[in-house]
This record gives structure tokens, C-alpha cells and sequence, in this order.
């Protein structure tokens, strides 16, 4: 099992470090690809758009999600919390590739939305800033891993002990302050491993951007498949790959220090 | 009456770490016998290492003459009563006390009768077709003691199984144990870090600290006679004054002790190696007594002052100084209707006895 | 407080379209999928019944997502009771790069293990999407089971034993009946990942596709569009029934412990 993973991962590694001809690789070590993966304006524009678009996703997603958590958790009667729970998680279970086309389908020019919109008279002439462009992939994006982060912070506003916030109350505090000074910080645990359950998979998502990105919304995941079968670049493709690995990792990194300091 | 249990020189390491260190024990057949001690004693690790739960990294033990060095746990011919009780969620309460004999090869019938029985002794008769999740905290512990007397062990071990009922079901759970260990004749082995349970329980008891046996005798000898210092303070509470050693003779040793003066101490009252190095001497509350208006001393007396006190409905415990002392040494009286409950700041007479002095080993 | 609840609602509504535009499309009498509606038909349920690919697919999907789900939660299970129950050297390091596809993205284990299977010279075939699907899985499998394990009072099974069992009688009549829930659960969410999983299947694939590259593959044709939403709308109704399922096992194993019902599946 760990070398199933640990071999495949040193690999990528070597390779990056090599270079391809054609169908023979150039075992010398080299930094080359790592240059050109920093000076190429297109390597430069999709991985700058990867992070950008992933950043965004996870913003969105978690600003969207937590008053979902928050309102589940502090305002649903407890025998009916599973139901909730239950109810946010089942859309998560259609097949991703499916909700990813369905945005497609939805956001299209001749798509549900348009023509439905049109239908109704809302519209004169078809939406276009909505498909095809980066909008679409964060929208759809945003869709895909909601469940993912209202169940963190859902679980950590669980966690927290309600006389906490009675206590606080108590000490003079008003709703709102309480909610800044106790509820947010201890739930904050929940939002980060939210942030983090999203960010680490979009980063590296493949199927959205190619669905509904267009060419101005492809992401680091596309540029490695393309280098790897369709350029024949499996060096500069390992590169690409290293590279979104080092972000995920920087900015896990980031995330869990933060997290330490407010378990503290 | 011969050892079902005897351990030579046990010692147990974890890593670095020395859990027990030395132990030596010889238990009797029938006899309750309490392991007692704080937290991260040694005695929980010591009742595991007699199940076969730890082996041990020195040291013979033998149950019923026969080493155990290198028999499992499931053929040792001891049971347990586990902290947490254990009981088989899943199963139901027949099925669980019923879970050790299928291995005895008895027929269905036979297993159910026994688990019956059993379940009868532990108060629990009807009870057998219950799901065990089902059940109180004092349920699952009769059915803990009915799944493991039912093998009908040469040893019941049972480690802390009181800690998780609350006051009144713990007392009345130590009664019918005692009552159920007398009625069965096998031999209990518990651990305790609650010394008035120990003293309620036991025939014997083990006081251990860090992994050491620290005095070994029955309830009684080890209120009125504990070894050390230690000892003293963990079971019950107990006053400690400063004495100087001033005179020894063929039958007695004298003493001046802070606040009560002269004190000649019987050698038969000194424990062995005491007489040179005692620098301290104990007192149970109850060994003074407060001496109110109009009642004659019946002992020695010593002038003191009431500094603080509890009262608990049938007895106050007073917290009082002695007359040039500043030791604050706690008095229990039984509250009569002809005593008043005297305030703070009173001056009053106490009366206490030689006999009563404890003197420690060094 | 009102505020919250029509924003949740909201939410849901957001949540679901997507979702619920399957069924309403699959059952319309139109090759486009856009309003108005067109009237009803079930033709292209028939027509998926016809599909000879999507059939191979199909069968390919089942056996690659049983085996993964059986491989992974077998691992699961050795790794859950290893480190829940024993101390060995290197444990931290070991667990967490077992843990590590959680919070790698996908692409990257694909590529990576095309790159070497390629170098070994191994040629893609099922069994190499078994491997990355099992990959992916055994960390769920971990997770699920480490809980289910760690649930569990250890005294159960000294009990078990102080009672006459073997060490393994201990395990097979006390743990696995307890922890059976998770291992239902277990199995269930790993199937299910390797049903949906794309992107490894994408890379590692020979072939046979699974379900999800073959319906991949239709999503070029618009006339098939229709056909795929019908897929869908099956697809989902089969997830749901599995869903059902685990939920009925997880119900079940907690009345058999007792515990009291904390909330939902996951």
C-alpha cells in the first residue's frame, strides 16, 4: 500500500526533472521544465487562474455554507438535525461528472436558465458572462462540494457547549457579539478543515473547467492531461503536477498552522 | 489455610517506565482481598498481570500451586469484572453471561440453567431474555458478576467495578458483593482507590504506592496501625504532631509531643525499627474527644481553642489548636442532644489517650 | 431566524436544481434540453436498454467498484485495528501517508501511477483502475473504520477472552459483529466513489471504460444528451436505494449497541 503510492509519487518527482523528445526521455537532471513552467505566460496564466479559481470556490463555498451549519445546528429541533444533514448530503450522491454537465446544461446559451428565463419573458436575449468562462466553473464548482464544507463546521457548532454561549450572555454580551467573540472562533476549526476539504480538490479538479471553463477558465489539471496525452510532455506534465502538489501542500501548511493557533 | 494465589518478586516495565516494582503477596483461598492505592499505584496493572492480561517482566506467580508463567488469559482459571463491566452489546443478557461455558462443552440446556442460576444469585432472575444495552449501570454490573462466577473461577478479579454508580447504589452494590463473595466461597481480588470501601469490603488489604506493596494487613490493623506516615494519611484522616524522643526503658517509650506534653508510649504499641527514628507522632479525630461543661476526664487532658468547624448532622468535626501549639488538629464528636455545637473561638479541654498515639516506622 | 430558514431553504433549492432537472428532462419528448417542455415519453429509457457499450461500461464499473470497495475495505480494516489497537514504530509517518490521497487532488495520483505502470511496461487494464480506485478509497475505508474501532471499550475484548476465547474467537464473535455497521458503511462509501470516480478512470483505463468515461465519451453528442439525463435519473435512483441501505445498517448497528442516534450518515 505505501509503496503504491509512495513509488508512482517519487516517479513524478525523477520525471520532473527530465526532459522529453518526442518518445525518448533525457534522464539529466534539469530544471528546465520548473523555467519554462515560471516563464511561459500560458503555464503562468493557468496556474495563476488554478489558485485564483480554487481560492474563490472556497471562499464562496464556506461564506455560503456556514449559515446552512450555523442555522441547522442552532436553530433545528435536535430530532430533526439528522433529517437536515440527510437532506444537504443527498444531492452529493448523483455522480459528480453529471452535476458538473448539468451545470452545462443549465448554463448554456440554449440552456435551462436562457431558455427557461426567455420562456417566462424575464430575458429579451440569452445570458453569455454565464458559461464558459471562469464564473461558470466557480458556480459549478461551489455546487459540487457544498455538503463537504456545511458538515465541518455543522460538526464543530455541534461540538460547542451551549452554556458557552449562555456564559457569555451572561457576562454581558449581546447575540451578535457572542457570536463573534465565542461562536465564530470556536467553530473555526470546522471552517478551516472546510476550507481545506475544498481547496485541496479544486485545485486539481479536471472535469468542471473542461466542461464549463471554456478556454478562459482551464485549470492546472487539464494543462497536466494535455501534456501528458496529448503533447507527449510527461517531464513538463510531472512539473505541472509538482508544482500544483507544492501549492496544495504551502497552503495546507498555512491553514493547519492557523488551525493549531486557535486550538490553542 | 493453603495460597490460591502467591507472587514472588513481580516486577513490571513499561519501556523505562518500572509500574511494579518488587511485589510479593500471598493470598488466601476465600478471602476478600482489596488492592488499595491511588491512581497509577501499580494495582489495577498487578490485578492484569493475575488475569494474563500483562505478562511480567520478572517474578513467579502461582495460582492454586500451578505457574502461570506463559497461560494465556483465556486459560487461566481466573475471571474479572472489568472497570467498564464489558458486557456484549450485542448479545443479550443470557447470552452473555452464557458466553464463557459454551467452551465448557455443556449441553443447551445445561448453559441455560447455569446462566439462570446465576442470574438468580446476582438478583437479576427473569432478566435473561433483556438486550444487555438495555440495562442500568447496576444491572450491568450484577451481569458482569453473574458472567464471570458462573465459570465459577478459583479468583474473581474485579477492578474498580463500583467507580461508575453513584453513592447509594455503590453502597448497596459493596454489601451484597460481600454478602454473594461469602455465599460463593471464591476468592474476590479487588482494586479500589476508595479506602472506605476497601475497609468495608475486604478480610485483607494491600495499600500499594508506586508500584510498591506498602503495608499489607487486615482493616483494622491498618486504621489503628498504619506502617508510615503515607499510609496513615490515605486511609481515613489523621492529625500528625511533632515529638521529641526523651527516655526509653525495658517496657516503654517516652515522648514530648507538641500540645500534649509527656507521652509514654508501650513497646508493644512501637512497630519494629520505630524507636530511634520517630520524629512525628498520629492521631485519629476520634481519639480525642472534646470535654464539655460538667463531664470528668477519663484520660489525659491539654487546653485548646476551636478554630473552625463542620458540622455534618450526626457528628461535627472540629478543627481546634492545642495550647502552645499551632498545628490545627481535627476532633470528631458524635452530636448528642445534650451537647451544644460549640462556635469558633471557643477555649475548651480535650481529653486523649496513650494508647491511641501511632507511632511510625522511619 | 426567519432570515436563516428562507436562506436555507434557498440554499436547497440551489442544492437540488440541478439534481431534479434529470428526472424532468429524461421523461421529455425533446433531443434539446431546454424549457419550455415538450411532452412526456419514456423513449429514451428504451433506447438506453439498447446501448450495448453502455452496457459493457456498466458491468466494467460493477466489477471495478466491488473489487476496489473489497480491497480497500479489508485494508481499512487492518489499518483501522493497527492503529487504533497497537503502537509500532513509525505509526505517524505510516498512517499519514496512507491518509495522503484524502488531500492529494486526483489528477495527480492518476498521472503518477500511468507514469509508472508505463515505465514497468504494464498495460491498462481494469485491474489497473482497481488499483488507483483502491488508493483513493482505503483512506474512507480508514477513516470509517478507525471510528467504528475506536468506539469500541477495549475491555470487550479482554473480556471475551478472560471468558475462554481465543484471541481470534474474541475477534470474530465480539469486534466484527460491532464494528459490522462500519464495514457495511465502509464498503458502501468506496463503492460508491469508485462508481463515480472519472479522472483515475480516465488515465488508467485500457479498453473497457467505466460508467463514468463512457458517459464522458456521449457528452460530445448532443443527440445522446437526452439518453445520458435518462442514465442519470437511473443512476440516482440507484444511489439513493444504496443510501437506504447504509442508512438502514448504521440505524441498526447503533440499536444493537444502544448508543443514541447523533445524526446522519458520514
Amino acid at each position: 500500500m505505501l509503496l503504491l503510492l509512495a513509488v508512482p509519487l517519487a516517479t513524478i518527482f525523477a520525471f520532473s526533472f527530465w526532459t522529453q523528445d518526442f518518445l525518448n526521455i533525457d534522464h539529466t537532471f534539469t530544471l528546465k521544465n520548473y523555467q519554462e513552467a515560471f516563464s511561459d505566460p500560458i503555464y503562468r496564466a493557468i496556474m495563476l487562474r488554478s489558485v485564483t479559481i480554487a481560492g474563490a470556490v472556497t471562499v464562496v463555498t464556506v461564506v455560503l455554507a456556514f449559515p446552512i451549519a450555523y442555522f441547522v445546528s442552532f436553530h433545528v429541533r435536535p430530532e430533526r438535525k439528522a433529517f437536515w444533514v440527510f437532506l444537504i448530503t443527498i444531492p452529493f450522491w448523483t455522480s459528480y461528472l453529471l452535476r458538473a454537465f448539468l451545470w452545462k446544461v443549465i448554463l448554456g446559451f440554449n440552456g435551462v436558465l436562457n431558455s427557461g428565463l426567455l420562456w417566462l419573458g424575464l430575458i429579451d436575449e440569452p445570458l453569455t458572462f454565464i458559461l464558459y468562462n471562469s464564473n461558470a466553473v466557480v458556480i459549478t464548482l461551489a455546487h459540487a462540494f457544498a455538503p463537504f464544507t456545511i458538515l465541518p463546521i455543522y460538526v464543530a457548532l455541534e461540538k460547542i457547549d451551549r452554556s458557552l454561549l449562555e456564559a457569555s450572555q451572561d457576562l454581558g454580551e449581546g447575540t451578535v457579539r457572542t457570536f463573534f467573540r465565542v461562536t465564530l472562533p470556536l467553530a473555526m476549526p470546522g471552517v478551516i478543515a472546510a476550507t481545506l476539504i475544498v481547496f485541496i480538490p479544486t485545485i486539481g479538479d479536471y472535469v468542471t473547467p473542461r466542461l464549463v471553463g471554456g478556454p478562459d477558465g482551464l485549470m492546472i489539471a487539464n494543462m497536466i492531461q494535455t501534456q501528458f496525452l496529448k503533447l507527449n510532455n510527461a517531464p513538463m506534465g510531472a512539473a505541472l503536477s509538482v508544482l500544483a502538489m507544492t501549492a496544495v501542500t504551502l497552503i495546507s501548511l498555512v491553514f493547519l498552522f492557523a488551525n493549531r493557533r486557535f486550538l490553542k | 489455610m493453603s495460597s490460591i494465589i502467591s507472587l514472588s518478586g513481580i516486577h513490571k516495565y513499561y519501556g523505562d517506565y518500572h509500574a511494579l516494582r518488587g511485589i510479593d503477596l500471598e493470598i488466601k483461598q476465600g478471602e476478600f482481598f482489596s488492592l488499595l492505592g491511588p491512581s497509577g499505584c501499580g494495582k489495577t496493572t498487578l490485578l492484569r498481570v493475575i488475569a494474563g492480561f500483562e505478562d511480567v517482566s520478572e517474578g513467579v506467580l502461582l495460582l492454586d500451586g500451578a505457574n502461570m508463567a506463559r497461560v494465556p488469559a483465556n486459560k487461566r482459571p481466573t475471571n474479572m469484572v472489568f472497570q467498564s463491566y464489558a458486557i456484549f452489546p450485542h448479545l443479550t443478557v443470557g447470552q452473555n453471561v452464557a458466553f464463557g461455558l459454551r467452551k465448557k462443552g455443556l449441553s443447551k440446556a445445561d448453559m441455560a440453567a447455569a446462566a439462570d442460576e446465576a442470574l438468580t444469585m446476582v438478583g437479576l432472575a427473569g432478566y435473561g431474555s433483556r438486550a444487555a444495552h438495555a440495562l442500568s449501570g447496576g444491572q450491568r454490573q450484577r451481569v458482569a458478576l453473574a458472567r464471570a462466577l458462573v465459570l465459577k473461577p478459583k479468583v474473581l478479579l474485579l477492578d474498580e467495578p463500583l467507580s461508575a454508580l453513584d453513592k447509594k447504589m455503590r453502597e448497596q452494590m459493596q454489601s451484597e458483593l460481600r454478602r454473594l463473595q461469602r455465599q460463593v466461597g471464591i476468592t474476590f481480588i479487588l482494586v479500589t482507590h476508595d479506602q472506605e470501601e476497601a475497609l468495608i469490603m475486604s478480610d485483607r488489604i494491600a495499600v500499594m504506592f508506586e508500584g510498591e506493596i506498602a503495608q499489607m494487613a487486615s482493616p483494622q490493623e491498618l486504621y489503628r496501625r498504619p506502617a508510615t506516615r503515607r499510609v496513615g494519611e490515605f486511609i481515613g484522616v489523621m492529625n500528625f504532631l511533632e515529638a521529641k524522643q526523651t527516655g526509653t526503658t525495658e517496657k516503654a517509650v517516652s515522648f514530648d509531643v507538641e500540645g500534649l506534653g509527656n507521652a509514654e508510649i508501650s513497646v508493644d504499641q512501637l512497630p519494629e525499627g520505630a524507636r530511634a527514628t520517630a520524629d512525628v507522632v498520629g492521631l485519629r479525630p476520634e481519639a480525642l474527644s472534646i470535654l464539655f461543661e460538667g463531664q470528668n476526664p477519663t484520660g489525659r487532658v491539654a487546653d485548646a481553642t476551636v478554630q473552625d468547624l463542620a458540622y455534618y448532622g450526626d457528628m461535627t468535626y472540629y478543627e481546634v489548636t492545642l495550647e502552645g501549639s499551632s498545628t490545627p488538629v481535627t476532633i470528631s464528636m458524635k452530636n448528642l442532644i445534650s451537647r451544644p455545637v460549640l462556635e469558633r473561638g471557643t477555649k475548651t479541654r480535650v481529653q486523649w489517650d496513650e494508647r491511641s498515639l501511632v507511632i511510625f516506622a522511619a | 431566524m426567519n432570515w436563516l430558514r428562507l436562506y436555507a431553504i434557498v440554499y436547497l433549492v440551489f442544492l437540488y436544481l440541478p439534481v431534479l432537472l434529470l428526472p424532468v428532462f429524461s421523461f421529455n419528448d425533446a433531443t434539446v434540453i431546454a424549457f419550455p417542455l415538450n411532452g412526456f415519453t419514456t423513449k429514451w429509457f428504451v433506447e438506453l436498454a439498447g446501448i450495448d457499450a453502455l452496457h459493457g461500461a456498466l458491468k466494467n464499473s460493477l466489477f471495478i467498484g466491488l473489487s476496489s470497495a473489497t480491497l480497500s475495505t479489508l485494508l481499512g480494516i487492518c489499518a483501522a485495528r493497527a492503529s487504533t489497537r497497537y503502537r509500532f514504530p513509525f505509526k505517524a509517518p505510516i498512517m499519514g501517508t496512507i491518509m495522503l490521497p484524502l488531500v492529494l487532488p486526483e489528477i495527480i495520483v492518476a498521472v503518477s501511477l500511468l507514469v509508472v505502470l508505463m515505465q514497468l511496461g504494464f498495460s491498462l487494464t481494469s485491474w489497473t483502475v482497481i488499483m488507483g480506485h483502491t488508493l483513493i478509497c482505503t483512506p474512507f475505508a480508514i477513516a470509517i473504520l478507525s471510528s467504528s474501532f475506536q468506539g469500541l471499550d477495549q475491555s470487550l475484548e479482554e473480556a471475551a477472552v478472560d471468558l475462554g476465547e481465543t484471541r481470534w474467537g474474541a475477534f470474530s464473535k465480539i469486534i466484527l459483529p460491532l464494528v459490522t455497521p462500519g464495514i457495511v458503511a465502509s464498503f458502501l462509501i468506496a463503492f460508491t466513489i469508485s462508481m463515480d470516480e472519472f479522472i483515475i478512470a480516465f488515465f488508467l483505463t485500457g479498453a473497457d471504460p467505466t460508467l463514468p468515461v463512457y458517459i464522458w465519451s456521449q457528452l460530445r453528442f448532443p443527440k445522446r444528451l437526452p439518453s445520458v439525463m435518462a442514465l442519470g435519473t437511473l443512476l440516482i435512483l440507484a444511489s439513493l436505494v444504496l443510501l437506504s441501505i447504509a442508512e438502514y445498517f448504521r440505524r441498526r448497528g447503533i440499536r444493537r449497541t444502544g448508543a443514541k442516534d447523533s445524526g446522519g450518515f458520514l
